[in-house]
């Protein structure tokens, strides 16, 4: 079982040096554009995941880093060769598909050993090689069975090795966990972080969970339409999202539309006609006075109470209009006096602590801290 | 792979596309296109039997162009007849081999996997023994002494022999027995697949069985019936083998014509000219087949 | 859960069986009839699988009609595969409607149109170049003209469902496109090339028209000496003959089905079993 320190020591690691760009690459098909303008650049040895729903683009991408599709302009340099000629037989770049397309008329062994024939690999090379990754990813035993023969775990691995064992300069993962069941998801998610650490290899991955996202990746991009909306660390894409799409794609948020009354280096008063109180927000902006704005108050950042809490902005008095209990936390949903629905996150710990737990009906206070609101872009 | 081949190895590409092409056309589109030009010819005694339609002569470029068996085609009776009667017999067999066969397909369709299999295998069985033998195998059928005639009469249905043999009732006897299983099999290819969530969904709003069926399956199966009628009818027209050995000289279909102008006349003009006309009268259809093949490898993907 | 009317489903294929075999049943028994006139019965006897094996011009038939079988068959599987697999992997190319046009149009032409054209050619052939002299290779490719499209379509088909992850796979682990047609695709569709290997096989020693348009002296096949002998009735050397025939061939048919069979089970219990473990 992974060691969640050993992952967040990696994440805290200083980036490595600069290894992949992707510079205006763009991808048309037809009238379509999949892929609008990328930038992006990729540290050595990091795990990116691309993250974004069905027909973002986040798939064509990675086809394109594949060779699998061709852009229709752009570049692509991996430790500064430019890609873009390349075949994807002659790049040094290797996937694993989502659908694992492991051959059927092959053994694991076979299958991991064909990427080096395919190199011109000394025979004793080749075995060694592979025994040594199936080694690594603990499918050893398994060595001379069919694909159709494995479970979907199992045969997850086996694609894991044969994509590993050319030690790629760039490994791609096409979804890699949509083909598990739920409940085994999450451990797989950690060892196969473990694994990718120990080979030291840098990875792009493609994904439409956040989740998954967020606990794999050491920064992700969103991608919407084609285009990139944010990068950045889990933390920092979560905690300061750039954009309304950002923040309500990853979690969700509470989304109040308002404008800017109050504009001070240090602090900026928003009203909204959601709210009877003004919101205060720790932190300046830039922008003229008067300019729409859309503020984000994530869930767990929301206080429920039964008495009126002693501030003078950042509340709302409403009604408990329905709850979720989900074990470790309860979400409620208040309604309040403008009709707009707040949904506050409580753990099951804060409950224990209040009075009475807020039932359905009662009348309530949400408020949020000063620095919980995060200010986008109308 | 296509989008790869284009972009890195182009000649690669192409020249994995003209190999086959070039051999189809060789010999497929070239013969064709001889035919339409000795149509044109007129008969010669000789080797080849026919007139050049180029020749360079004295300098001069003759264009020998005769037009005449197109319009013996039209104006003698047995040609047209004998198109009339072939496309006759072609549709009335198809129009058999549907009555019978999708009846056959369906319930084959709707038995269990193990016993679809056997079915299927049953049906197909024919198909892989010879057309030749199955074609010899009604001869002893429908003969005045055959099997049919000796069972009617054992059983008190008739009292003389029924003369089927040598008679076009022999011939369309002998076409459905032949074409049945090219009519079940793409049919069946298509029943199978359908969606049964659909029927169910039917019975679910109250549709009766036979209602349902013609409200949902058949609207369904509609593509495998136009494969597998197209499938029947277009060679049907062309037959020679069948109508040769259960047909009577009465039976006129236009493949026995073309073939005694090729063997007994020896006028090949004549014969490329009445397979040029049953080219073009089967155009339609055939362009119809060429639409539903691709829309089959279209759908697939 | 589709109820489907018993005694219908069970009245419609047993007449449907019946049909279809009655024909085939009787070929078989009439071929151990002692008399002459085939169809009466005057008692059992296998005396004319004895004539058939006496029969000189027969045997040399059937030599000749297995010869061309094979070639055709091998050749056809080649040309058919390779045309087929354009078909399917190669998209909209130009020239597309005339490729698939050539290959769509042999399955449904009249054969008398496919012989007489071939023929043509063939004597346009001869007399500019004095090559070919119609006879086996003539017909062998009539035969592999009838066949590939079979072919083709049959392939086109497997090549179709299979999925394109393999290939992009294998091009992506370092193969080149050729190394991915012969390593991947081909193995995948092994099924497909054998059913087509079989089909044209058949199709090649049961053709009568073609081969009749394009035979020479010294190259009459067996479906044509059947031919010109059933033509003037019925024969009991050749319900003997149809009897082996089809006796092969149910065979042939049967076994290859149950090996199918089995293999698909097998697989099924090997994943059944991975599931579990």
């Amino acid at each position: 079982m992974a060691n969640p320190q050993q992952h967040s020591a990696k994440a805290s690691q200083p980036a490595g040096a600069d290894f992949i760009q992707i510079i205006d690459v763009v991808k048309k098909f037809g009238d379509s554009t999949a892929v609008d303008t990328v930038n992006l650049t990729i540290r050595k040895n990091e795990l990116f995941a691309l993250l974004g729903s069905s027909g973002c683009g986040k798939s064509t991408l990675l086809r394109i880093l594949a060779g699998l599709e061709t852009a229709t302009s752009g570049k692509i340099l991996i430790d500064g060769e430019d890609l873009a000629k390349l075949p994807p037989y002659h790049r040094p770049v290797n996937m694993m598909f989502q659908s694992y397309a492991l051959f059927p008329h092959m053994s694991v062994e076979a299958n991991v050993a064909f990427g080096l024939k395919q190199e011109g690999a000394p025979k004793n090379e080749i075995e060694d090689r592979v025994a040594a990754v199936l080694d690594l990813v603990q499918m050893k035993k398994y060595a001379k069975r069919k694909p159709h023969q494995l479970s979907g775990g199992q045969q997850q691995r086996v694609a894991l090795a044969r994509s590993l064992v050319k030690r790629p300069k760039l490994l791609l993962l096409d979804e890699p966990m949509s083909a598990l069941d739920k409940k085994i998801r999450q451990q797989t998610q950690l060892e196969l972080v473990n694994i990718l650490e120990k080979v030291d290899v840098t990875c792009v991955m493609v994904t439409h969970d956040q989740e998954e996202a967020m606990t794999m990746a050491n920064r992700l991009a969103v991608m919407s339409e084609g285009k990139i909306i944010q990068v950045g660390t889990p933390h920092e894409v979560y905690e300061y999202p750039n954009s309304r799409f950002s923040a309500e794609f990853i979690g969700s948020t509470n989304m109040f539309d308002g404008n800017v009354v109050e504009d001070e280096p240090d602090h900026i008063f928003v009203e909204t006609p959601e709210l009877e109180n003004r919101m205060y927000i720790s932190h300046g902006v830039t922008g003229p006075l008067g300019m729409p704005v859309a503020v984000s108050v994530r869930p767990e950042r929301v206080n429920i109470s039964h008495q009126a809490p002693d501030t003078k902005h950042n509340f709302a008095r409403g009604v408990v209009c329905d709850f979720a209990y989900m074990g470790s936390y309860t979400l409620y949903h208040v309604k309040l006096a403008s009709g707009k629905i707040v949904v506050a996150n409580v753990s099951s710990l804060m409950l224990t602590k209040m009075d009475a737990a807020p039932a359905y009906g009662d009348e309530v206070y949400v408020s949020w801290s000063a620095s919980s609101g995060v200010v986008l872009p109308k | 792979m296509n989008a790869l081949l284009k972009r890195f190895l182009p000649k690669g590409r192409t020249a994995v596309i003209a190999v086959p092409f070039a051999w189809l056309f060789v010999f497929f589109m070239l013969p064709f296109l001889l035919v339409i030009k000795i149509s044109f010819a007129d008969l010669l005694i000789g080797i080849p039997p026919y007139t050049k339609l180029i020749e360079f002569k004295d300098g001069v470029v003759h264009l020998t162009a005769n037009v005449g068996h197109y319009l013996f085609l039209l104006q003698d009776d047995l040609y047209v007849s004998s198109y009339l009667s072939s496309v006759k017999i072609a549709a009335i067999t198809t129009l058999v081999c549907l009555l019978i066969g999708y009846p056959i397909a369906y319930y084959i369709a709707r038995s269990n996997p193990s016993s679809r299999n056997v079915l299927m295998m049953a049906v197909m069985l024919p198909f892989w023994t010879s057309l030749l033998l199955r074609t010899y195998a009604m001869i002893g059928i429908v003969k005045n002494e055959g099997l049919l005639n000796n069972a009617l009469i054992a059983i008190g249905i008739i009292q003389e022999p029924l003369q089927i043999y040598h008679t076009t009732w022999g011939v369309y006897l002998g076409m459905v027995y032949n074409y049945l299983p090219f009519l079940i099999m793409p049919l069946y290819a298509h029943l199978v697949k359908m969606d049964l969530t659909l029927l169910e969904a039917a019975y679910d709003l109250g549709a009766k069985p036979w209602k349902a069926f013609v409200k949902v399956t058949l609207p369904l199966s509609k593509n495998g019936i136009i494969a597998g009628c197209l499938l029947v009818f277009i060679p049907a027209v062309g037959e020679f083998v069948i109508p040769e050995l259960l047909g009577g000289s009465d039976t006129l279909m236009i493949g026995h014509v073309m073939w005694d102008e090729f063997f007994n006349n020896m006028d090949w003009p004549m014969a490329s000219a009445v397979t040029c006309a049953m080219v073009l009268l089967l155009l339609v259809p055939m362009a119809w087949f060429q639409y539903v093949q691709v829309q089959e490898l279209e759908g697939k993907s | 859960m589709i109820k489907t009317n018993k005694p219908l489903q069970w009245s419609v294929l047993s007449i449907g069986m019946l049909f279809l075999y009655i024909p085939i049943i009787s070929l078989v028994f009439y071929s151990f009839n002692e008399s002459k006139l085939v169809t009466t019965w005057s008692g059992f006897s296998v005396k004319w699988y004895g004539e058939l094996l006496k029969d000189d011009e027969l045997i040399q038939a059937a030599w000749i009609s297995l010869k061309l079988g094979l070639f055709t068959a091998f050749a056809s599987v080649v040309i058919g595969t390779w045309a087929g697999f354009v078909l399917a992997r190669f998209g909209r190319f130009k020239g597309f409607t005339l490729f698939a046009g050539m290959i769509n149009a042999p399955l449904v032409i009249p054969e008398v149109i496919q012989g007489i054209s071939l023929v043509l050619l063939f004597v346009t052939m001869l007399d500019i170049w004095g090559w070919p002299e119609r006879g086996m290779l003539t017909m062998w490719i009539g035969h592999v003209m009838l066949c590939v499209s079979y072919v083709a379509i049959i392939v086109q088909s497997r090549v179709k469902e299979l999925n394109k992850s393999y290939e992009e796979a294998a091009l992506d682990l370092g193969a080149t496109p050729l190394k991915v047609f012969f390593v991947i695709t081909l193995p995948l569709i092994s099924q497909a090339l054998i059913s087509g290997w079989l089909l044209s096989f058949t199709l090649s020693v049961d053709d009568v028209v073609l081969s009749a348009f394009l035979n020479g002296p010294g190259s009459t096949t067996l479906p044509l000496v059947v031919f010109s002998r059933v033509r003037l009735g019925l024969n009991p050397e050749m319900n003997a003959l149809a009897t082996i025939f089809i006796t092969v061939v149910t065979v042939g048919v049967v076994v290859a089905n149950a090996l199918m069979q089995r293999a698909e089970r097998r697989r099924m219990k090997e994943m059944q079993m991975a599931f579990q473990s």
